[in-house]
């Protein structure tokens, strides 16, 4: 394949891998900054997505552009629960000491997985994508779908951006951000917002998975890849910067398609790690986080 | 699992030793399996991680082999039991439940593991546990002396044999520059290696070899390596991505010129060749070890093996058509715990002592006709390699059926001996 055609598919590949990278990143870079909670089990409410997507699919009747609109409304909605009840069950309890909240998402992670195991099976199944579209260049066969999954998420994000600067349910989330005891003082009800963050940083997770089922499949082991990708782009853009994850998001998305394309996937891996090595030593808060 | 210690066992030698297995089976009626205590195997199962698609149908096809068996009067006149063990598709687990089915469950024999690295990495401890360990794998690990006398590969051929008794038929029929997409690791190795080779003697070039990891979920990056002036992609992949792999595969061709395809049905084991964006497959080659599909000729075992493990004529459950079977790997089942039943006929087998005695048996047997038993086909059985070999079959997608167009003798698999495991010591 010439060189022309061959970035540019790169770059369409990129560019679908950072858009989920970003929408499933920002949910763990939300929970962090508000709550300063490392959340491991991350992952874990990226698969419930993808799984929840399949059964609500399996439950709809009609045409699959039907059953996956209900898949991308239900499905994030039940995965935020979910996550608001293990806040209020483990996390509060555990008053969102950092280290023990590591140490009690792990665990949380392992109970999702394995409740995923038991209740859905071991079993990779496909979700119909909500139409069957392909574009076809002079040079290689592309899937429609795909480009979707760039524009719903750049809206998603979008919406989330407008949430955060705009609405006064961010502006409280922004000042317990900045201080959690004067939030309080000015009569945030803090216990109330932790939960709704949780909650809205999981369904971000959940809302990249049902986007991402149509291509990849929903399987209970699918949550590592996310996770490890999402702690990546968090580390490089700032601890709790939604602006840096979204630049970090695109930087590695991107680079990783070319240099897969290029070289290896492998080697793009090697490479985001090693810039994640590098971003710590030489500049721990990050690109935009703020110096503590 | 602590029965075994505390269950009575009078007798039970005594009536083997006096009267012989054969009066048992004739003589006694059913009750007297009461007496006698059960032999145990036990199944290394890949029920959840990569493996578990064709976990499931692993179990199923032993479950439906051990009905059979046991119908038919167990095993030296025993009736015979499976301790299913899930491994997670993991090599270090895998060690683990050898372990635990040998000495927890005292099993008498273990079989059934398919992926490579998990028999690669569970038979070194079957060897040192002295326990006669039957794959049904695929993996040239075997035959190629990698692993140790208890580890045998009675029930399906290697892909040494596989690859090589086909690559002349791809190079005559369908192009001679030839891409391959394989997994990377062992198996996928196995492919690259002796298909590279059977291909450079017949004339043709592998020009890329294109190895993708089997965690792997998105495939799209890794075609633009295919070089344009490929005549023939041949494509090998397993793990829960499977269908995604195809699938991109024909998004990334669409309507535009493509090579010939020639796949292993791995790449779609457990998945519906009628599934949405698998149109392109049309018109393409795979090789099967079993034909998924019935084919018209099939004969009165081959009916009999579909009935019995519940598949119906088009390689599904017959409970649930969405559920396709791995049905050119779970014959292996079938066929392995039939030759542990030989096995243990030809030896008189009583229990673990004689464990050696079970080995050297299956060491002796060679001519293995098709039958109920070996519902997949005749096959030759060398005990020196521990490895099978057999007929192998190539389909073509005509109408979203697989329906094949050729088939392979058995000696067309057949290669120079490298290990003869007989002379070595237990």
């Amino acid at each position: 394949m010439a060189f022309g055609p061959f970035l540019l598919l790169a770059l369409m590949e990129g560019l679908v891998a950072a858009s989920v990278l970003a929408l499933t990143a920002s949910g763990l870079s939300l929970v962090f900054g508000v709550m300063r909670v490392v959340n491991v089990a991350h992952g874990a409410f990226f698969m419930l997505g993808a799984v929840a997507a399949w059964f609500v699919t399996q439950w709809v009747p009609g045409p699959a552009a039907v059953g996956f609109v209900a898949a991308l409304v239900l499905a994030p909605v039940v995965v935020a629960g979910i996550a608001a009840i293990a806040d209020r069950l483990v996390l509060k309890r555990l008053g969102y000491d950092p280290e023990a909240t590591i140490v009690a998402t792990i665990g949380l992670l392992y109970i999702l997985e394995q409740a995923a195991l038991g209740l859905y099976g071991p079993d990779a199944r496909p979700v119909a994508a909500p139409f069957d579209w392909r574009i076809q260049l002079p040079w290689f066969g592309y899937s429609g779908y795909k480009l979707f999954v760039v524009a719903a998420a750049a809206a998603v994000l979008g919406a989330l951006w407008l949430v955060m600067t705009r609405s006064r349910a961010g502006l409280v989330m922004r000042a317990t951000q900045v201080d959690r005891q004067t939030a309080q003082a000015f009569g945030i009800d803090v216990d109330r917002v932790y939960a709704g963050v949780f909650a809205l940083g999981a369904g971000l997770a959940a809302v990249a998975a049902v986007l991402v089922v149509p291509i990849q499949q929903a399987h209970y082991l699918m949550g590592g890849d996310p996770l490890l990708m999402s702690f990546i782009v968090v580390i490089i853009g700032g601890l709790g910067s939604l602006r840096g994850t979204l630049a970090a998001a695109l930087i590695i998305g991107l680079s990783d398609g070319v240099i897969s394309m290029f070289f290896t996937p492998t080697l793009a891996k090697i490479l985001a790690t090693l810039a994640v090595a590098m971003v710590l030593v030489f500049r721990p808060q990050g690109l935009f986080g703020a110096r503590p | 699992m602590t029965k075994g210690l505390f269950t009575p066992q009078p007798g039970r030698r005594a009536v083997l030793g006096g009267l012989g297995a054969g009066l048992i089976a004739g003589g006694l009626p059913r009750g007297a399996w009461a007496q006698s205590a059960p032999i145990k195997l036990g199944f290394q199962l890949h029920r959840t991680g990569i493996g578990a698609g064709y976990g499931r149908w692993y179990e199923r096809t032993a479950q439906a082999a051990l009905k059979v068996v046991n119908d038919m009067g167990g095993i030296n006149g025993r009736p015979v039991e499976i301790v299913f063990e899930d491994d997670g598709t993991d090599p270090k687990r895998g060690a683990e439940v050898v372990e635990k089915l040998a000495s927890q469950a005292g099993c008498d024999a273990i079989f059934g593991p398919l992926f490579s690295h998990v028999v690669i990495g569970s038979a070194p401890r079957a060897g040192e546990l002295k326990v006669p360990y039957l794959v049904c794998s695929e993996g040239y690990h075997v035959a190629s002396g990698m692993l140790n006398r208890w580890t045998l590969q009675p029930g399906i051929t290697d892909v040494r044999a596989q690859v090589t008794s086909m690559a002349p038929w791809v190079m005559a029929n369908l192009g001679k520059k030839v891409t391959m997409v394989f997994p990377d690791y062992a198996f996928g190795y196995d492919h690259r290696d002796f298909f590279t080779e059977a291909v450079k003697a017949q004339g043709g070039e592998v020009i890329a070899q294109i190895a993708i990891p089997p965690t792997e979920t998105s495939f799209t990056r890794y075609l633009p390596q295919i070089p344009a002036e490929t005549e023939v992609l041949y494509h090998v992949m397993v793990g829960p991505a499977v269908l995604t792999f195809v699938k991109e595969l024909g998004e990334f061709y669409g309507t535009g010129a493509r090579p010939q395809i020639f796949g292993f049905i791995d790449s779609l084991e457990a998945v519906d060749i009628a599934s949405p964006g698998l149109e392109f497959l049309e018109g393409t080659h795979f090789w099967e070890a079993h034909n998924r599909v019935k084919q018209a000729d099939a004969g009165a075992d081959e009916v009999f093996y579909r009935a019995a493990v519940g598949v119906d004529d088009n390689g599904a459950s017959i409970s649930d058509a969405a559920d396709v079977s791995t049905y050119s790997h779970m014959f292996s089942c079938w066929e392995t715990l039939f030759t542990i039943k030989a096995g243990m006929e030809a030896s008189g087998y009583a229990g673990p002592a004689d464990r050696q005695k079970f080995v050297e048996a299956i060491e002796a047997m060679t001519a293995m006709p098709a039958s109920q038993a070996n519902p997949q086909g005749a096959k030759m059985f060398n005990g020196k390699t521990h490895q099978v070999f057999g007929h192998q079959f190539i389909s073509k997608v005509e109408g979203g059926k697989l329906m094949r167009v050729h088939q392979t003798t058995m000696e067309d698999g057949m290669y120079p001996d490298a290990v003869d495991y007989s002379t070595m010591t237990f």
